[in-house]
């Protein structure tokens, strides 16, 4: 009995290597990420509160020049005072926020429709239609948007071809020449109050239904096929009509698969770097620029360090309150599935 | 282990998507004439505008005009290779080859996906099969930069890579920031923050919590029967690991690699950022300078050429492995 009580070396290091091995698999994980994340991190506050600037470059924190401005340069930029044309930080989050809600309110939608439209039983080449319209996702956003930047060329571009083709059937003779990238005008003022949605932003609505709408009818094509036809077949026998049917099992039934999906193209779509930057630089004079590309033209051109790591905090901020709010929102929806 | 396999397949929607039952289905309701050549006229529409921008490109870039478009075109008259061979013998204006700039994208990918997979293998495994003290704590710190937009990081991350500098003072080395010439700058010879080495470390930052996640969610599925046998049998844990773990991951190592792949080969922010060597630039950096308005002397049968030639290594490898690639994101995603 006493030698049981007593404590065994041999155990004891078994004990201690038990306890131990867990944290020695995270070792290469935790130095790479203290040296590349967590380290940047909060060096990325400390230059926050500086006017670090190109001069500043050689030496780095040490360098002479550096002025602690404290919280300035937030100031600035929630204020309009950066030495930036055309920005004002709360027309950009309203902007970025409309971008990525409308893009969503537009995918999903036609997402599911076309999933039901792929479902109807009988559907003559359904197969041929399906491997057709994955082809969006399979092209990367990048090319896909220097791509759709050219259809849009005022003069040369596929898309005023196309509409000086339609023109023809209907007896008009002008080429169409709208300047689909460059015009600031907005064609409904109205839309939205704190800033101008330009063409840029329409064509640019069109260019990314493209890229989007497949995700959507991927994930609505696997919720429909876990519906049990019989709902279907019952209440066809009680007298529904088709629309009823589809405004009453199919929409409910397909919600929970649908909004993580809806929220995960949010996220995609506000912070939709290399489409945006690819296709418009922001422009015409910033009105479709987002948070990500704002952030990065102040590193990239404006090479205002110092305002670019308060900014980058900023967005910090904005993505974590988006990740709360849709965290809840998925919560939610779990609960009422449950 | 059966019903495992059934449920992994059902979660996986291109599979699904693909492989439906297609012929008459239950119920064998036919479909009146007049509905289905409605609904045929919607999906022929509906293909339409998914291959207007494709057949749009693919017809640019087989053309050997160099002039801009004057009429809409969207099925080839010709098939020349002119655009691919100019593009291939002479890409940009900038002095690189076709060669460089491909074996460049694709160490930078290939070099990135292989080093954060080989750390991020270990972190899931004990992330997924160990209890202790720190775990949530420690996943939090692993999974919070996943919520960052990448951009988010790249002014410290400039910064940092800016103050790894090698310099000749003429005659003595110096490397910052230990030590740094008596006066000024010296002869920089090699900066780490100017090299695809630089770009690479600055990609591992969202390489690596993306596998580990990815990773973790998978190991999650793995039974663990055959590890407690072995336990049983007297292995340790890195036996455990090496032996039995890592041959079970390997498929999906191999989807975590091409996934990151995929988003690695279309890495621009940083490199554009970063890099200001023509002879280190990567093919996405070479199609942004392709169009715009800097690109005005570039014909667009050689930018539609670039574009095909960019966006082939990332069509091929989804198609090859969509199955795989669809099942390895859901399996990250439904255990988080």
């Amino acid at each position: 009995m006493a030698s049981t009580s007593m404590i065994d070396p041999v155990k004891r290091r078994s004990d201690f290597r038990k306890v131990v091995t867990p944290y020695l698999y995270l070792v290469p994980a935790f130095l790479v990420m203290s040296v590349i994340t967590f380290y940047p991190l909060i060096y990325q506050v400390i230059v926050s509160f500086t006017d670090f600037q190109t001069k500043d470059l050689l030496r780095g924190l040490a360098s002479e020049n550096l002025n602690q401005v404290g919280v300035q340069n937030y100031v600035d930029i929630l204020t309009g005072g950066l030495p930036v044309q055309n920005f004002e930080f709360f027309r950009v989050l309203t902007y970025n926020l409309w971008w990525a809600i409308t893009n969503v309110a537009l995918h999903v939608p036609a997402g599911i429709v076309i999933a039901v439209l792929l479902n109807t039983p009988g559907l003559w080449l359904k197969r041929i239609y399906r491997s057709l319209y994955i082809l969006p996702i399979v092209v990367p956003p990048l090319v896909v948007a220097t791509v759709w930047r050219n259809i849009f060329d005022e003069q040369y571009g596929a898309m005023n071809q196309f509409l000086t083709n339609v023109g023809m059937l209907f007896g008009s003779i002008d080429p169409v020449r709208i300047r689909w990238l460059e015009d600031f005008t907005p064609p409904i003022p109205w839309l939205l109050p704190n800033g101008p949605l330009t063409l840029a932003y329409y064509a640019m609505m069109i260019a990314n239904f493209w890229l989007g709408w497949p995700f959507m009818t991927l994930v609505a094509t696997g919720a429909l096929q876990s519906i049990p036809k019989d709902l279907y077949e019952a209440a066809s026998i009680d007298g529904a009509s088709g629309y009823q049917q589809f405004r009453n099992i199919t929409v409910p039934l397909l919600r929970p698969a649908m909004i993580p999906a809806a929220i995960y193209g949010f996220t995609l779509s506000f912070n939709l770097f290399n489409f945006v930057y690819f296709m418009t630089g922001g422009g015409p004079a910033r009105s479709t620029e987002i948070l990500v590309t704002f952030a990065y033209d102040l590193v990239r051109n404006l090479r205002l360090y110092g305002a670019a790591a308060a900014f980058s905090v900023i967005v910090f901020f904005v993505a974590m309150v988006i990740f709360l709010i849709t965290n809840r929102l998925t919560k939610a929806t779990e609960n009422i599935v449950e | 282990m059966a019903t495992y396999t059934e449920s992994k397949q059902s979660k996986n929607p291109i599979v699904r998507f693909l492989t439906m039952n297609t012929s008459r289905e239950v119920g064998g309701r036919e479909l009146p004439l007049w509905r289905q050549l409605v609904l045929q006229v919607l999906c022929i529409a509906i293909a339409a505008e998914v291959l207007f921008p494709i057949m749009y490109i693919i017809t640019l870039s087989f053309s050997s005009r160099e002039t801009r478009p004057s009429s809409l075109e969207l099925f080839p008259k010709e098939l020349s290779l002119t655009a691919y061979k100019q593009v291939i013998d002479r890409p940009t204006a900038n002095p690189v080859t076709f060669i460089e700039l491909l074996r460049n994208s694709f160490l930078l990918s290939v070099g990135v996906g292989l080093s954060s997979l080989m750390v991020a293998v270990l972190a899931a495994y004990a992330f997924s099969r160990f209890k202790f003290k720190l775990r949530q704590v420690l996943m939090v710190l692993v999974f919070v930069p996943l919520l960052i937009p990448a951009i988010g990081l790249s002014t410290p991350l400039y910064l940092l890579m800016n103050s790894f500098r090698i310099a000749d003072c003429g005659g003595a080395i110096a490397i910052s920031p230990f030590a740094s010439c008596a006066q000024g700058l010296g002869r920089v010879m090699f900066n780490l923050r100017d090299s695809l080495w630089g770009v690479g470390i600055a990609m591992i930052s969202t390489a690596l919590p993306f596998a580990v996640w990815n990773l973790k969610g998978y190991l999650d599925t793995i039974p663990r029967e055959l590890e407690e046998a072995a336990a049983i049998d007297g292995a340790d844990t890195n036996q455990i690991f090496f032996q039995i773990v890592l041959p079970l991951a390997l498929p999906q190592l191999a989807v975590t690699f091409f996934l990151g792949f995929i988003g690695h080969w279309q890495e621009f922010a940083l490199p554009w950022l970063f890099l200001t060597q023509p002879e280190s630039y990567t093919l996405s950096m070479t199609l942004y300078n392709m169009t715009g308005q800097y690109a005005n002397s570039v014909p667009w049968n050689r930018f539609a050429a670039m574009a095909v030639i960019v966006a082939l290594p990332v069509a091929i490898t989804y198609i090859a492995l969509q199955k795989q690639i669809v099942s390895g994101l859901t399996s990250g995603s439904v255990k988080g």
